[in-house]
């Protein structure tokens, strides 16, 4: 039992290694939190599927040190992910905004499931309707019932 | 009803298989980054020149008023593959009379100067970007990057990588020619 305690815990173990270098974090715990929730939602330009909060990737550095700079300065955490969205565009966001251009990105998924329902839906009703379609007409349940009971009884003799 | 249905696979397989010749283009590069700034004005940065170095640093301001198009090039010593970059650029300078300004990125001074000096200087003029904030203002990924700026001061073109080999340096010959109004 400690055994398996032990691994679990060494196995999770690396989720606690972290990018963020300590001379990158704020003296202010609540500016901290904020930079770390904003680092979240920033893509690395480099790595390009890591957020720059866990990447060790120098221009992700220097994102984050320029995200905690402008929150030292005031800046609210929308204006903050403004002002890398203005200088590296919609792919620094990790969850993209809504436009015309990513209509399809966001309503894909939707359309999709609504389709899968849709015929998944249509092909249980069809197989319904046919199994009670398949149904026997009472004349063959007499038969079927007297073939049983012939059985039965030809087999206890 | 029922015929319309029987041509639906035929129409899934169309769209679909249209969707992979898309996906399957070796032209289209996924890892491809759209800069913002295309046609937009270069953005707001000043740096100091490199300290020991004989040419002027660089600001906005040496980026509109050109008579034509500038090539500003993001470079560093540690960057191998700038090295490769530094003969192509120098080509361009030396046969094409094209007007190269340097962004030096994170680079000590003392290490670009060495470098410049084994190599040659291209360069009309280098800031010195020591803490890569002028870096993230032009919204660059790495290094080498080099982009292609009008005469008014807007941005027309990037590169991002070394222009190194014969399809690098056509694609970027091509842009600059355009940029040039196909003049030469």
């Amino acid at each position: 039992m400690r055994a398996v305690v032990l691994a679990v815990l060494l196995a999770v173990l690396p989720m606690l290694a972290q990018a963020v270098e300590p001379d990158e974090i704020l003296a202010d715990p609540a500016l901290e939190a904020r930079a770390r929730v904003i680092s979240k939602q920033l893509r690395c330009v480099v790595c390009q599927s890591q957020d720059i909060d866990s990447s060790n990737a120098g221009v992700a550095r220097d994102l984050r040190l320029l995200v905690r700079e402008r929150l030292t300065a005031g800046d609210s955490n929308a204006e903050v992910v403004d002002y890398i969205h203005a200088r590296y565009g919609d792919f620094v966001l990790l969850k993209p905004p809504f436009t015309r251009r990513t209509v399809v990105l966001w309503l894909a998924p939707l359309v999709l499931i609504f389709a899968a329902v849709l015929t998944g839906g249509l092909s249980l009703s069809r197989a319904r309707r046919r199994r009670t379609d398949a149904a026997l007409d009472p004349e063959d349940e007499a038969r079927i019932a007297a073939a049983m009971d012939r059985y039965k009884q030809g087999g206890s003799e | 009803m029922k015929r319309m249905l029987a041509g639906l696979p035929l129409v899934l397989a169309a769209i679909l298989g249209a969707f992979f010749l898309w996906g399957l283009d070796p032209e289209r590069d996924p890892n491809d980054i759209p800069s913002v700034l295309i046609s937009h004005p270069v953005p707001e940065f000043a740096l100091d020149p490199v300290p020991g170095l004989d040419v002027p640093g660089l600001a906005t301001a040496d980026l509109s008023g050109n008579p034509g198009p500038v090539v500003v090039n993001v470079f560093a010593s540690w960057c191998v593959p700038c090295k490769a970059e530094h003969a192509v650029l120098s080509r361009f300078v030396e046969r094409d009379g094209v007007r190269l300004l340097g962004i030096n990125y994170k680079d000590k001074p003392e290490d670009a100067l060495r470098w410049l000096a084994e190599l040659g200087n291209p360069y009309s003029a280098i800031g010195s970007d020591l803490d890569g904030r002028a870096g993230i203002e032009w919204g660059i990924s790495g290094v080498p990057e080099t982009f292609i700026v009008g005469g008014d001061g807007t941005v027309l073109y990037r590169y991002v990588g070394p222009i190194v080999g014969e399809d690098a340096v056509a694609k970027f010959t091509l842009a600059l020619q355009q940029a040039q109004g196909g003049l030469s």
